[in-house]
């Protein structure tokens, strides 16, 4: 691979990170049956308070926790309002969206278009010599490195541990998990928390890291993204992951091409895309598309790639929680 | 028993007033007085009667996309999609309006229905999204994004004014293309009669049709509403149709009155602000032009308090933004009685926490 090629796969990942950070997020809350529709605003307010934080303090970690903080009180919100009120968690999602939005937009108004700090790169020693791997993937930053330990982590726990097996229950069959001794609505909230704040995490490493900066706006629409793109990866961290990457290289890919070949046109193309992706994907993972494809491959395949393409949510997913 | 009436009453106020002393809190932290800024908002709103006129003026499209969401969401549906429908219906406004020059009268009312049909077409292309699996949050959302994208294309391409698109916009209509206006105002008596017919064909459609029972039935139980001989399939298309024809409407009247040509942010978020206001006003029909209203005022008075004070203009957002969720979250009061006593049984009994 040429030096060009490899830049390139190293600027995706980069690229990927923060949203690779806020779909483990929200695919454990989700796991747990915490829809956080909030996801567009919490990035934005997130975004904005990590990058204040950052500016006034000149601390990375301040920066960083602030977002988190941010991200995990809308998340608590949510969880409070479907949990304990029982109002819907869409409403409560939709309308946190827009209330974080135009919090940002007022809240970071002093804070448009400042020069901030950023997230130094920290190339792995040893590690980042290993060919091809090594330049695209240890070369980079902590938030790098976090996307990708949480991704791998947040896998294991749910899929392999035994807390993830209670963290399953409560999402599929929560009056099952009920009977048996779990702490159902205790469970909902604590993962709608941490998914929140891992959300504010990937706002702050927005702001911080992958698009340096605060004005308004900064990162709106990606939360949506995101939210898609948890069910592209059928509630999964690691599908998800791949799927963050899958839609950051083909942008990245298509951008190159369409401006060699288009020129000034190709904005518009290039703006459509994630959008006309979303669509285009939703239809084949949860849509009957996916199933007509399907049909029309030989037998022997039809089974594996139904698993990797086709998804089902979690059976209680939003669902009001009846318990004792 | 007329205490704990009156006291239910009251306690409706409760979190309308929490968003405004939360907002004055916040206009405090940002060192301006909340008592200018909301006489300010006041002024803004309904300092004199061309003021007045301007925030009727905007209230109308957001009454027409309200209207248009108590259909889809009786339905059940959430449809997220009428900021594009909304926008749709501006585009097809403008394509009437740039392609054909005819008597006003004629003229106008082409440019209504091509709105209400563009808008009607984007909402059916939602409801067939759902059909075939997605939902219908994202696949509106995604068409939402489409249409901005659409509008810009259409005003930096073929649309584009002849001397060059400095304005970010389509060059303005001929005078026998837009809606006659009062006075020095945005405000358009004609806007004003197709807001009053719309208000007229809800009130039939959800209560006295039997298209509204199916549309109950459907948003109440799928299922059992499948039973009953209810096609699910053709009402989901129906009421967002339904939905987006208004909606599409509302584009209409924003380009043929409130403008004078297609703009860059048509819609400005209005289709967003509609499901805000449908959701304060608990989905009942009634409520919803005051909500509207309110809203309405809200917002024209945030424009004239960023032009006294240097705020940014979200403040409008953020007040009717925090009350919508206070009163979502704190309004009904049974909710947080039923809630309290569930607490308080928890921490009686410690062995059964959850």
């Amino acid at each position: 691979m040429d030096a060009n090629w490899i830049a390139i796969a190293a600027s995706i990942v980069l690229q990927s990170s923060p949203l690779i950070i806020a779909v483990c997020g929200e695919t454990l809350s989700e796991r747990a049956g915490v829809v956080n529709l909030s996801l567009d605003g919490s990035l934005l307010l997130s975004a904005m308070a990590g990058f204040a934080a950052a500016y006034v303090s000149n601390s990375l970690l301040l920066g960083f926790l602030a977002g988190a903080g941010v991200g995990a009180l809308m998340a608590l919100v949510v969880a409070f309002g479907s949990l304990a009120l029982r109002q819907s968690q869409v409403a409560v999602g939709f309308v946190l969206t827009l209330l974080g939005d135009s919090l940002s937009a007022f809240l970071g108004q002093n804070f448009t278009r400042l020069p901030g700090i950023w997230v130094p790169r920290l190339p792995i020693p040893w590690l980042k010599d290993i060919p091809v791997l090594g330049p695209i993937v240890f070369n980079q930053d902590l938030v790098v490195y976090f996307a990708l330990v949480l991704t791998l982590a947040s896998t294991w726990w749910i899929f392999h541990s035994r807390p993830g097996l209670a963290l399953r229950s409560a999402g599929e069959r929560p009056e099952a998990a009920f009977a048996r001794g779990v702490a159902v609505r205790k469970l909902r909230y604590a993962y709608a928390v941490l998914g929140g704040a891992l959300v504010g995490v990937a706002g702050a490493a927005y702001s911080l890291d992958v698009k340096i900066g605060w004005a308004e706006g900064h990162t709106r629409g990606l939360g949506w993204i995101a939210l898609a793109i948890v069910i592209f990866g059928g509630w999964s961290p690691l599908r998800g992951a791949l799927g963050v990457l899958l839609f950051v290289a083909t942008r990245s890919v298509i951008s190159v091409v369409l401006q060699r070949s288009l020129g000034e046109s190709s904005v518009v193309v290039l703006n459509a895309l994630p959008w006309l992706l979303m669509l285009l994907v939703l239809l084949v993972v949860s849509g009957r598309l996916g199933g007509q494809l399907l049909a029309r491959l030989p037998a022997p395949l039809q089974r594996p790639l139904r698993g990797l393409m086709q998804a089902a949510p979690p059976a209680a997913l939003g669902a009001e929680l009846k318990e004792g | 028993m007329t205490r704990p009436a009156w006291l239910a009453q009251l306690w409706t106020l409760a979190p309308v007033l929490a968003a405004l002393l939360l907002t004055s809190l916040l206009l405090v932290a940002f060192g301006a007085s909340p008592a200018e800024a909301f006489s300010a908002m006041w002024q803004g709103a309904f300092g004199s009667q061309d003021r007045l006129l301007t925030t009727v003026a905007f209230w109308i499209p957001l009454l027409l996309s309200a209207l248009g969401l108590l259909v889809s969401f009786r339905a059940g549906l959430w449809n997220i999609g009428i900021e594009g429908q909304f926008i749709l219906g501006a585009i097809g406004a403008s394509w009437v309006a740039l392609s054909l020059q005819l008597p006003a009268p004629l003229q106008i009312s082409l440019e209504v229905l091509a709105a209400m049909a563009a808008g009607a077409l984007w909402a059916a292309l939602a409801g067939l999204l759902k059909r075939w699996g997605v939902h219908e949050i994202f696949g509106g959302l995604a068409l939402n994004n489409l249409a901005v994208i659409l509008t810009n294309f259409m005003i930096s391409g073929p649309w584009q004014p002849p001397e060059g698109g400095s304005f970010r916009g389509t060059a303005p209509f001929h005078a026998d293309a837009l809606l006659p206006l009062v006075g020095s105002t945005r405000f358009s008596l004609v806007a004003l009669a197709l807001a009053g017919l719309a208000f007229g064909l809800v009130l039939l459609a959800l209560r006295n049709s039997r298209w509204g029972l199916r549309l109950k039935a459907l948003g109440r139980n799928p299922r059992s509403a499948r039973l009953l001989g209810v096609s699910s399939r053709r009402e989901t298309l129906l009421a967002m149709a339904f939905c987006g024809a208004l909606a599409g409407l509302g584009g209409a009247l924003r380009v043929l009155s409130w403008f004078d040509s297609l703009r860059q942010s048509i819609s400005g978020g209005i289709g967003y602000l509609a499901l805000m206001v449908v959701i304060l006003a608990a989905f009942r029909l009634f409520w919803t032009p005051l909500v509207a209203f309110f809203f309405a005022s809200v917002l024209s008075g945030s424009i004239v308090l960023q032009l006294r004070t240097q705020l940014h203009s979200s403040l409008g957002d953020i007040l009717t933004g925090v009350m919508v969720l206070l009163v979502l979250l704190f309004g009904n009061r049974e909710v947080l009685q039923t809630w309290w006593s569930e607490v308080r049984s928890a921490r009686r009994t410690p062995g059964r926490q959850s």
